[in-house]
């Protein structure tokens, strides 16, 4: 279907994790010269299809083809002499080190003596730095960077490898507009001397813009494989989303009740400068499910770290029930009815070594405390309780938490919330990382709770979710409520338009998308 | 999951379970084979004396690493044990001798009581500071404590010019007798030091498993992140950890002078090295959110009755140390690979259930 040559080609390959299948029998070909697009949404499996080609991860089954040849690579050392260069997500650098010693780790020049050679380290570095024009210099300390300035040098790194293949995970997450623009230009240059690149982003409108050949992953699986110019948003959407309906727990058609909760002008700054919530005001009624929708970055998590009380720089006010909370602290917060749901469930949700009892309790003990003493009955009886309500699978709640599934995690975090009696419940991703079963029970769960007058504000970045869970949906963008709908005026586009605004070089006109 | 490997997996399951038991009781049994080999090896060594002598060194040791076990679950490390342990020695004996000078021509003398109270209370103090400097100036705790262990000595040794307060044994008609009642008195055959031990550990025992700040420091140790987000005031359990751990160092200042009569600022060198070595050894993780007031009480009586076995054993102090640290290593290597058996063992558990 093209002018391009196939450089890379998968075929049949499957890459099963304990329990979980990433991606289901994908055939993927990145073509030379060219920029292979691959999008899907979160979960979807981008990511792990990736990392099998940069080498990271081994598939299960199937075959990897460079240039007609049958490959396997024990590593991802192995996959760079290959020529296959990888720009991380998660940035993968040594803050500690200068910005040249990062691009040549593993590969320092050296000279006679074993010696390195830092200069000439330096001296090349500069050239690559200066291609991406970012006023950095080789011997700045990467700690010292922008997060944006970071990510030119991971990207620099990946350039400087001289690959014939380079993999682009969402390049631009932290980049500004006049970053982005000078990206492309490196990628055109690359594209013109025959480089085949890879590249992932969430943001549609880059994708159009700079795509010839776009994958669309849905659940492991490759639904669409067609050339850019063939396709349009609607199209991309359609494959991402696709028609199969996913198991939602119906609506119940219950009204929500009066105003519960308000944010008035909530800010936070960036350490970097700017915003990274920008004067966000919203109000939520008990009953009622307000998602937020938005891309990563776009500012959901910091949002509910400010209204629980982890910033102390934040501003703005709250209130629940009509009165401002003036606590500021976390644990005064949750005293008054706000809890939240984080959305790192290793990091931040759980203490893996305790028992699933000790975290299903932790934050709601002054329950079942007379004087100083924890009363075993009561706290033991609300354990069992929370098990049987969440349908949390664990033989012993003595067990170790770490024992669990994710899913099952997923719940003893959502159980510790609800011990500790909440009138407002922050549920940041709850859906991120479990299987489908236990999806579909921590959405029933919510809509359980929001007939019981729970007011819930749940963040996602999965249009599926957000459409079929919210009475009505917010959008954030770089810090900023760009929109909010209800769920009958609510179009997927609308939505993906309103998560854009204030991102990438392109004006948004194209595709305020009226469906 | 096919049935066959499942079958083979329930032997190998259940013996490693028994392996883990063993590993789990290890401080235990590392203890009755102390006790046996002693007692065989050495005369005399289980003679009433001698028991009550050992049990009394083993006390120091135990309140230290008390402490320190609350210190190193939240995941810290309190360096400064040994030189509070100096310090409140020298504030006891000076305010025995001394009393305070007001500098307008009276001096007040406390009794005894009151001595020990204001003792205890520079103690908490000093952990105070040591808290402050964790949870407020951001200090890590190796590096604060260091410093307070080094600020706590010095003014130890400030305090008398590098002398020792000599002869505590007070003037009656200043009310100041009786000091000698902490290190040396009995209550029921027991020394007074032993009871203290059993009240303070029972104490620390139950706040570990009865109420919220001992949850609170375990949750601290496991996960501080997620801790916070749970409304768990962390740094008012870190405050409270190493003010705990500076009151048992003072506890120990109190009973030394009061055994010896004397208070010498050079007192407790080292201790701190002693008690971490019991907490360790009684199964407390140095990366926190693990550990047990009950096995380091044993760890305490392990190192405690090795030193004191040896020496009456006649070996040499130097091949003591020796012994000492080997011991230590494998109790922590032994508690790795029960680490490891033990995610094993759950993994079969897992795979069995399906």
């Amino acid at each position: 279907m093209s002018d391009h040559d196939v450089i890379l080609k998968l075929e049949d390959v499957s890459k099963v994790y304990s329990g979980t299948v990433a991606v289901k029998r994908a055939n993927f070909e990145v073509r030379k010269g060219a920029v292979n697009v691959l999008v899907g949404e979160n979960g979807a499996g981008k990511s792990t299809l990736m990392k099998i080609i940069a080498g990271v991860e081994r598939p299960t089954a199937g075959r990897i083809l460079l240039e007609g040849e049958d490959v396997s690579f024990s590593s991802s050392a192995d996959a760079v002499n290959r020529g296959i260069g990888m720009v991380f997500q998660e940035l993968n650098l040594f803050g500690n080190l200068t910005v040249a010693e990062n691009i040549f780790a593993t590969r320092e020049i050296t000279n006679r003596f074993r010696k390195i050679d830092r200069k000439q380290q330096e001296r090349r570095a500069a050239q690559f730095l200066e291609r991406l024009q970012a006023g950095i210099r080789p011997d700045m300390l990467v700690e010292d960077l922008r997060i944006g300035q970071q990510q030119l040098v991971e990207i620099a790194k990946a350039v400087s490898l001289d690959a014939r293949i380079l993999i682009m995970d969402e390049p631009t997450s932290a980049l500004s507009s006049a970053e982005v623009e000078i990206l492309f230009k490196v990628i055109a240059d690359l594209k013109a001397r025959g480089v085949a690149i890879v590249y992932i982003s969430h943001r549609l409108e880059e994708l159009i813009r700079i795509g010839d050949y776009i994958t669309v992953l849905r659940d492991g699986h490759i639904t669409g494989q067609e050339e850019m110019r063939n396709v349009d948003t609607r199209w991309i959407v359609r494959q991402m989303i696709g028609s199969d309906a996913k198991d939602f727990a119906k609506a119940d058609g219950h009204v929500p009740g009066e105003e519960i909760f308000r944010t008035h002008d909530i800010c936070l700054p960036r350490a970097t400068g700017g915003l990274a919530v920008d004067h966000v005001s919203l109000s939520l009624r008990a009953g009622e499910i307000l998602g937020i929708y938005g891309l990563m970055g776009a500012g959901r998590s910091e949002l509910f770290d400010c209204i629980m009380g982890r910033h102390g720089q934040a501003t703005g006010t709250i209130f629940i029930a009509g009165k401002q909370v003036k606590e500021r602290d976390t644990t005064r917060r949750i005293r008054r009815g706000l809890a939240l749901i984080p959305e790192d469930r290793q990091r931040e949700g759980l203490v893996s070594i305790l028992s699933v009892a000790s975290n299903l309790t932790l934050a709601s003990l002054s329950r079942f405390v007379r004087l100083f003493h924890i009363r075993g009955g009561p706290e033991r009886l609300a354990v069992v309780q929370m098990v049987r309500e969440l349908a949390i699978k664990v033989a012993d709640p003595a067990q170790e938490v770490s024992s669990l599934s994710g899913g099952n995690q997923q719940k003893v975090v959502i159980g510790k919330a609800l011990l500790t009696g909440p009138k407002v419940l922050l549920m940041d991703e709850p859906s991120r990382g479990i299987d489908v079963g236990a999806k579909a029970d921590v959405f029933r769960t919510m809509r359980k709770l929001s007939r019981d007058g729970l007011g819930i504000l749940f963040a996602t970045s999965d249009l599926d979710e957000v459409m079929a869970l919210s009475d009505r949906i917010a959008v954030m963008s770089n810090g900023k409520l760009t929109g909010m709908f209800d769920r009958a005026e609510a179009t997927e586009a609308a939505l993906v338009a309103a998560s854009a605004l204030g991102h990438g070089p392109v004006p948004h006109t194209e595709y305020t998308a009226h469906d | 999951m096919t049935d066959i490997p499942a079958k083979a997996a329930i032997p190998s399951a259940s013996s490693g379970s028994l392996l883990l038991t063993l590993m789990k009781a290890r401080t235990f049994i590392a203890l009755i084979a102390v006790l046996v080999f002693f007692s065989i090896a050495a005369p005399n060594f289980l003679s009433t004396a001698n028991l009550i002598l050992m049990s009394k060194h083993v006390a120091l040791n135990a309140f230290l690493a008390m402490g320190m076990t609350f210190v190193i679950i939240t995941g810290g490390i309190d360096l400064s044990v040994g030189s509070i342990v100096g310090l409140c020695g020298m504030v006891a004996g000076y305010l025995v001798l001394n009393g305070i000078d007001l500098q307008i021509g009276y001096t007040i003398y406390f009794n005894v009581v009151e001595i020990a109270l204001i003792t205890l209370a520079v103690g908490i103090l000093i952990g105070a500071v040591n808290g402050l400097l964790i949870t407020r100036l951001n200090v890590a705790p190796f590096i604060a404590t260091l410093g307070v262990l080094y600020v706590a000595r010095g003014l130890a040794l400030l305090s008398s010019d590098g002398r020792t307060f000599p002869n505590l044994v007070g003037k009656p008609e200043l009310g100041t007798t009786g000091f000698g009642f902490l290190g040396a008195g009995r209550l029921l055959g027991l020394p007074v030091a032993i009871w203290i031990l059993i009240v303070v550990a029972l104490a620390a025992a139950y706040l570990a498993k009865y109420t919220p700040l001992g949850r609170h420091i375990f949750a601290v140790g496991g996960n501080e992140r997620a801790s916070r987000i749970s409304g768990v005031r962390v740094n008012t359990v870190k405050m409270f950890v190493y003010m705990f751990s500076g009151f048992c160092a003072a506890i120990v200042g109190l009973i030394i002078s009061s055994e010896l009569m004397a208070s010498h600022p050079a007192t407790g060198e080292s201790f701190e090295l002693n008690a971490i070595a019991a907490a360790v050894l009684g199964g407390t993780s140095m990366s926190g959110g693990r550990g047990t007031i009950g096995g380091t009480i044993v760890g305490a009586f392990v190192i405690g009755i090795l030193s004191d076995g040896l020496v009456m054993m006649g070996v040499s102090s130097f091949w003591q140390m020796v012994i000492k640290g080997l011991v230590i290593i494998v109790a922590v290597v032994v508690d790795q690979a029960q680490r490891r058996l033990q995610s094993r063992v759950r993994l079969m558990q897992m795979a069995k259930a399906g």
